[in-house]
């Protein structure tokens, strides 16, 4: 027996390096960061995603809705039954037979199952309950399931990444394909790979998502945003899940 | 109920020096910004921190405008007794939140 915590030692000793390293040039966001803020996300007592993370936990087993239901009625433990489920959205919904994310696989539960109103995007509570999620992929490796829906979306998202947008007539591609590991001003730039989200996001000082994220991007090009339900967001955030197939999920992150 | 999550050791050697960390869920409005009306958002923030060691004093914190929303308060204390350390945040707009942990001193 004394030999199986030594082998669990050395599994995470194994994943974490699979994180710090893809071997194949990938890099997380969070190789991107300094030592000061990389410790930050691993102390689960300082990262201030988990204070958004007990308040999911909370929300997971409250009833809601005119069906009396809370999460934990149909999917009880989400420590078991949430494992790995963050690293597959943007999935089809079987009750729509369409593309969501895991915000929108959230509101489909609230909306169908519990009868409850739809969160609005970036809410705390959608936030809290999708970090929660998020929490129990942790140390999982990012797998997009293979649909034919999806596969559109993808190359959809593969367009827009690459096409150029905005006054700064800028893509996706030109940064983080093209310049990452270099400066944009002071910051950084990343390959882009939505391995931790949501993020808390310290020039944000709240916890966002990955379209969130998106739209800063976008804003930044000085282009339009599209509104939080455009497909747009959709497509690209199941493109960047397959350009990240394999890489190690470590939600919820910390990002600069 | 505020939403609070304190790291602090459950046992000590006595005179040992241990950390203690505090982090806890406030948005820290400045009150120097203007919201989507025009208007400046009131201000609204954690204006006093305090922990007590057995109801003694061992750590208190002024905080300001300045300071980030969810503020993360690192701290150490020398462990002398077996007891509860206890946490107090209060602040603008009627806000108080408490906590406490047990640590066990031999």
């Amino acid at each position: 027996m004394r030999g199986l915590p030594t082998a669990a030692v050395l599994l995470a000793v194994f994943t974490g390096s699979l994180a710090l390293a893809q071997g194949d040039g990938r890099r997380s966001g969070y190789r991107d960061m300094s030592p000061a803020l990389q410790k930050m996300q691993d102390d689960d007592t300082a990262n201030p995603a988990m204070l958004f993370v007990q308040a999911g936990e909370t929300l997971w087993n409250e009833k809601a809705g005119t069906a009396g239901k809370s999460c934990a009625d149909c999917h009880n433990d989400a420590t078991v039954s949430m494992k790995g489920v963050a690293a597959r959205y943007p999935a089809v919904a079987a009750e729509t037979g369409k593309p969501v994310d895991l915000e929108g696989r959230i509101n489909l539960c609230r909306t169908n199952r519990q009868q409850a109103p739809a969160l609005p995007a970036e809410s705390d509570d959608l936030l809290a309950l999708s970090a929660y999620i998020a929490l129990q992929s942790r140390g999982e490796l990012i797998a997009p399931p293979n649909d034919v829906q999806l596969a559109a979306l993808r190359t959809k998202g593969a367009e827009i990444y690459k096409q150029r947008q905005g006054q700064l007539n800028l893509s996706c591609a030109n940064c983080h394909d093209d310049n990452p590991e270099k400066k944009l001003a002071g910051a950084t730039i990343p390959q882009g790979h939505p391995t931790g989200y949501p993020i808390y996001r310290l020039e944000w000082q709240a916890l966002g998502s990955l379209k969130r994220r998106l739209r800063n991007c976008v804003v930044g090009m000085r282009a339009e945003a599209w509104p939080y339900e455009a497909t747009e967001y959709l497509a690209l955030e199941s493109y960047l899940m397959e350009r990240a197939r394999g890489m190690v999920m470590d939600a919820p992150g910390v990002r600069p | 109920m505020a939403n609070v999550l304190v790291n602090a050791p459950k046992t000590a050697k006595k005179g040992q020096v241990v950390e203690i960390k505090a982090l806890i869920m406030h948005v820290m409005e400045t009150g120097y910004r203007p919201g989507t009306n025009g208007r400046i958002i009131p201000r609204n923030i954690i204006q006093d921190f305090s922990a007590t060691w057995n109801g003694r004093e061992i750590f208190r914190m002024k905080m300001s405008p300045a300071i980030a929303a969810n503020p993360f308060v690192s701290f150490s204390a020398v462990a002398n007794e077996s007891g509860t350390i206890a946490f107090r945040w209060s602040g603008d707009e009627g806000f108080l939140a408490e906590h406490q942990v047990a640590i066990t001193v031999t």
